[in-house]
């Protein structure tokens, strides 16, 4: 892998390096996220986040704040109703700390719904100067990258081809010295001395075996695994079977640790992310509702690029870092080829073997990182999603907070 | 093309699909010895097929490890899925139907 070529990154002043030159456009409450989205609307390289409850969430804050500072976003505008409590102006100055330019106003102060989108466009366009004109560019490669994956519709196929295939990149990235997060720790469940042994340290073997005792727990308060009917019609058929193959995205090098949402890695490595709530006072629902808000969370952990292995097909995308999309099945690639990126499905037709699946792959990634789109990048699609949750707050050592 | 069955790890009593197949034998490549296994039953793409005689209460093995339990015996050839093999921690899963997948048990009134 260290024949791959360099590219040319964004160099933030926090001193992290991105592969895109966004601006952000934040809506503090779902009053205002029409807005929000009709400021982007047509606007080069703006995307939308936000949060769309009105009592604000400490979790919520950490991950849109997490957002905001990304190493792929350039700029931000936050935009308020102007009632809710979660506050436009701190997330703009607490982006401004970090180096970027940021803005806010709220609708109700300057007077409703198309002067807002017109003022919002006007700030917009002079954040998208400024970047374009200020953030220098900088060489990047493997070490500079933090790559998360998550898998979603898996099938049969997906635990035979698309994770293992995704796991041998993942080894090239951490021996290149670069970044890997994955996630579902729910879908771990039945492989806890497994996950064990891949501990890096005492301290990560602690953290792993307190983190699977938490996803039991909370899968079993919740009476819901993660495991959905389309997995059960590919041929899964227990939640035992689909961790299996979801944990193969792992590849096979030391687990360094755990690390919750809104938290950064805090040294390269192979890295898991806990998704899982924290006992609360509120219980707040499930682990992961759906495949987007599982793709925010490694993007929040400041995945500049996520890939999302599928066995049944998908066709979502994401804000803030492009999404590269494989499939194990050969027959889905064909059906879905709009959508799909990479098809691993080659390695079980006896086509190529997974080394050499896992060396395209890492070339497709490297071109993606240089700025051509991923096919759901090109088609458009940016979906997004955060719910309430309550996880205990990491500290600043361990990295969460700038 | 011919249907060929995966199985991961030696130890697998299951072997997955690669293609969907009707009845009828079936190579099994992978971990352990080549061997062929006769289908009672079309499985389709990614789902399993018993490669021995499985007693309900036995566990179900794939991957080397154990991915669930029989709750009827599964002869040699059949299709191992939701109706005959249930997990060892998630019991909502044995409710769903076994070729779709939906619940059963939501009320749609």
């Amino acid at each position: 892998m260290n024949d791959l070529p360099l590219w040319s990154g964004f160099q933030r002043a926090d001193g992290r390096k991105g592969i895109r030159n966004l601006v952000l456009v934040v809506y503090t409450v779902e009053c205002a996220s029409h807005v929000a989205h009709a400021i982007a609307q047509g606007e080069t390289d703006t995307h939308v986040i936000g949060f769309p409850g009105c009592y604000d969430n400490q979790y919520a804050i950490r991950l849109i704040l997490s957002l905001a500072r990304h190493p792929n976003v350039g700029a931000v505008l936050a935009v308020g109703l102007g009632c809710e409590y979660t506050q436009a102006e701190k997330i703009a100055g607490m982006t401004g700390k970090s180096g970027r330019p940021a803005a806010w106003f709220t609708i109700q102060e300057n007077g409703g719904t198309r002067s807002s989108i017109e003022k919002g466009k006007r700030i917009v366009g002079d954040l998208r100067r400024r970047i374009e004109r200020e953030t220098p560019r900088v060489p990047m490669g493997l070490a500079d990258l933090t790559v998360g994956c998550e898998c979603g519709g898996s099938d049969g196929t997906s635990g035979l081809v698309g994770n293992p295939v995704v796991g041998a990149f993942f080894d090239r990235l951490v021996d290149a010295g670069g970044t890997a997060i994955f996630e579902e720790i729910v879908e771990m469940i039945g492989l806890k001395e497994i996950i064990l042994d891949r501990a890096a340290t005492p301290e990560a073997r602690e953290q792993l075996e307190s983190a699977y005792e938490k996803a039991v727990r909370y899968c079993r308060q919740v009476r819901q695994y993660s495991v959905s009917p389309g997995n059960f019609a590919g041929g899964l058929t227990t939640i035992e079977e689909k961790s299996m193959g979801a944990f193969a995205k792992s590849g096979s090098r030391p687990i360094q640790g755990v690390i919750k949402v809104g938290q950064r890695p805090p040294f390269p490595g192979l890295w898991i992310m806990d998704s899982v709530p924290d006992d609360h006072f509120m219980m707040f629902g499930y682990t992961n509702p759906n495949d987007t808000e599982g793709l925010m969370d490694l993007i929040s952990g400041g995945s500049q690029l996520v890939l999302f292995v599928t066995g049944r097909g998908s066709v979502i995308g994401s804000p803030v870092s492009p999404l590269i999309k494989v499939t194990g099945n050969s027959r889905t690639f064909q059906r879905m080829a709009e959508d799909m990126d990479f098809d691993a499905g080659r390695v079980l037709a006896g086509e190529l073997s997974l080394e050499a699946a896992a060396d395209e792959l890492g070339k497709l990634i490297a071109v993606t990182a240089s700025g051509r789109p991923s096919k759901p990048e090109a088609l458009g699609h940016r979906e997004y999603f955060v719910m309430y949750k309550h996880q205990d707050t990491p500290t600043i050592e361990q990295g969460c907070r700038l | 093309m011919t249907a060929i069955c995966f199985r991961i790890h030696p130890q697998d009593n299951v072997a997955t699909l690669l293609s969907d197949a009707p009845p009828g034998d079936v190579p099994v490549w992978g971990g352990g010895e080549a061997t062929t296994v006769r289908l009672t039953e079309a499985v389709e793409l990614g789902h399993k097929v018993a490669l021995a005689d499985i007693p309900a209460g036995k566990t179900i093995v794939k991957f080397g490890v154990p991915i669930g339990t029989a709750c009827r015996d599964i002869a040699r050839g059949a299709w191992v899925h939701l109706h005959n093999c249930r997990s060892n921690f998630d019991t909502r899963s044995s409710t769903l139907d076994p070729h779709s997948g939906a619940a059963t048990d939501m009320k749609y009134e």
